[in-house]
């Protein structure tokens, strides 16, 4: 395949896929789907996590060369997200925050007012800021403005395996954007993965779709494909949808 | 503190319900014994709820667990009528079977689909309507969706056992240090307080800390927090396990009329502290499922440190220490310390006695992990 570097933060990346912990029945099984995967990016929540603690989740992702990028899942508010960001800073040593700031327990959809809000103080303390969004083009395009790394849409509610709800959405972030997009929730199955890339994203993150399924190795595999595959279709160029058949091979050229 | 006036065959480091069993049956085979710990039965036993429930509590990639749980499980009605015996002490253990309950529509559904699944396993599981459900436990709010019946599943009181295999083991004439052990030694184990207790072999049963001992050893705490709720009784009749907009509870009667409501869990390493976000979640879940519950008494905020492991089976047998003393693991139990006693402390007394190691506990090798 054709060099294809994905670059997030200034940082480049061979994999296209990033991965969330939750939901994973035991270290070992998580372990088993991210090398699986071949992700090279994976996401934790600092709230649910102790830093200094030995065999943790942490270790599982050092051992294997993955990069940590803390999320501030749990949060309701700005202020919680920035504190959060904030003492992930400190404990990891890094400035990546994928912001998430959620608007109620039952949908967990984000809250754009907080998010936003949330995402300048960052991004004026020097974070590189990943924010979880909803499908919207317009709070998209402002925080890219705001000075955001990328922007990370959601296919539908985290941990629903719903798919890209609306596709057309999508296509509007990702033709307005100058900054990577990145399809964040929502992916139930693979070819869920594979349309996210077809409409010209650039990464999908998913958690769920693997840790819960029955065999996360297998369907973190399945991922992995995908996202190669919905990539190389994007790049390659889909032909135009027509109403009626054309022979593939013509009588006459 | 008791002297030891001789060395014992066998010291066992921890005395949590995994450590004191494995003494117990060690000594009922005639070897000598002395137990370690500086608070024995005050650790994960204290806090647990004591679910002897390996059918409500299988999940994807877990069949290894599944069949040691069934292995153990099968082992719970002798060891419990022996300990009984040893002890004169009622361990409250009871056979009513697990009732897991779906609040909503996407929670059945998940039901639905582990329930093929455990069938698939060859494991007895009965669907019911949500007012199936209500006919067996009226107790249960009216909204419930439906839920699943595993009749095999069964309980105990571990603070209970806790205290029958002390007196076992005080009539047995095993001693209990109460003392911290800080290091293994070429002949035995060094105490915090400078001591040294001698003895040829060692079992290291000390749930978490056991990497204290034994560095290397793959085992990390995983935080727990658990209520005790106290009423007149009669509330529910067996377990209930619920769940609840994707989040599990589980509910757990005594027969003294207390409910044990648990737990969280959370790798957050040895965090002591019971959190408002904790005690709030449990009981919001738990009063979705049984409403009248919040008219009882809060009587206890416990947390407990769930020994973890890799893959979340145990760690038992031979556990290589050069220069040091002859040393077995027992430990990593995780969720399952209560249910894995019988089979873990058949299976140390076997390696202690070269008697022939339950088939099933070879997926237990402390040396299954690559450095």
């Amino acid at each position: 395949m054709i060099d294809d570097v994905f670059v997030l933060g200034g940082e480049k990346f061979s994999s296209r896929l990033i991965m969330g912990t939750g939901g994973a029945p035991s270290l070992e099984v998580l372990d088993q789907a991210l090398e699986a995967s071949g992700t090279e990016l994976t996401t934790v929540a600092m709230r649910r996590l102790d830093p200094t603690t030995r065999g943790s989740v942490l270790d599982v992702l050092r051992a294997r060369g993955i990069k940590v990028l803390p999320n501030t899942a749990g949060c309701y508010t700005a202020g919680e997200a920035v504190l959060t960001a904030r003492l992930a800073r400190e404990a990891l040593e890094t400035d990546w925050v994928k912001l998430e700031v959620i608007a109620d327990e039952r949908t967990l959809l984000p809250d754009p007012i907080e998010t936003f809000d949330a995402a300048e103080r960052l991004v004026a303390d020097g974070f590189t800021v990943l924010p979880y969004i909803g499908d919207d083009p317009a709070l998209a395009r402002r925080l890219e403005q705001a000075g955001c790394a990328a922007v990370m849409p959601l296919g539908a509610p985290i941990g629903s395996g719903l798919g890209i709800r609306n596709p057309h959405n999508i296509e509007l972030i990702v033709e307005a954007a100058g900054v990577p997009v990145i399809l964040d929730a929502g992916i139930g199955t693979a070819s869920d993965a594979a349309l996210a890339m077809e409409l010209g994203c650039d990464a999908v993150l998913l958690a769920s779709a693997v840790t819960r399924a029955q065999r996360p190795d297998l369907m973190a595999a399945a991922m992995r494909s995908a996202v190669t595959a919905g990539r190389q279709a994007r790049l390659a160029g889909r032909i135009p949808r027509r109403r009626y058949a054309e022979a593939s091979s013509p009588a006459v050229s | 503190m008791p002297e030891l006036m001789t060395t014992p065959d066998v010291i066992v480091v921890g005395g949590g319900i995994v450590g004191l069993s494995v003494a117990w049956r060690t000594a009922r085979r005639g070897l000598s014994v002395a137990v370690v710990d500086p608070d024995p039965g005050g650790g994960a036993t204290h806090a647990s709820a004591g679910m002897l429930a390996p059918v409500s509590e299988v999940t994807y990639t877990e069949e290894p667990v599944l069949r040691l749980g069934l292995a153990s499980l099968a082992l719970w009605p002798s060891f419990r009528d022996e300990l009984e015996g040893d002890s004169g002490v009622d361990l409250d253990y009871r056979t009513d079977g697990t009732l897991k309950i779906a609040y909503d529509a996407d929670d059945m559904a998940y039901l639905d689909e582990l329930a093929a699944f455990e069938r698939t396993l060859g494991l007895r599981v009965e669907r019911l309507t949500g007012r199936e459900c209500r006919r067996l436990e009226p107790m249960l709010a009216p909204s419930i969706r439906g839920g699943m019946l595993a009749e095999d599943d069964a309980w105990v009181n571990p603070r209970l056992v806790t205290r029958a295999l002390r007196t076992a083991l005080d009539r047995a004439g095993a001693a209990v240090v109460a003392d911290r052990a800080v290091a293994l030694t070429a002949r035995g184990v060094r105490l915090a307080s400078d001591g040294v207790v001698a003895a040829p072999r060692v079992v290291v049963a000390a749930g978490p800390w056991s990497p204290e001992l034994l560095p290397g050893l793959p085992v990390r705490p995983v935080k727990g927090q658990i209520l005790r709720l106290r009423g007149p009784g009669g509330f529910l009749t067996r377990c209930v396990r619920g769940l609840v907009h994707g989040s599990p509870a589980y509910l757990v009667p005594r027969g003294d009329g207390e409910i044990t409501l648990g737990a969280t869990m959370e790798e957050l390493g040895f965090d002591g502290r019971v959190t408002a976000g904790g005690v709030y979640e449990l009981l919001r879940d738990a009063h979705e499922l049984v409403p009248g519950l919040t008219e009882m008494e809060l009587a206890e905020t416990t947390v407990g440190f769930r020994p973890g492991t890799p893959d979340n089976l145990p760690l038992i047998g031979p556990f290589d220490v050069p220069g040091e003393a002859d040393v077995l693991a027992a430990t990593g139990h995780h969720r399952n310390g209560v249910l894995l006693t019988p089979i873990t402390a058949e299976a140390v007394a076997a390696f202690l006695t070269g008697e022939a190691v339950p088939e099933v506990v070879k997926s237990c090798d402390p040396g299954r992990f690559p450095e």
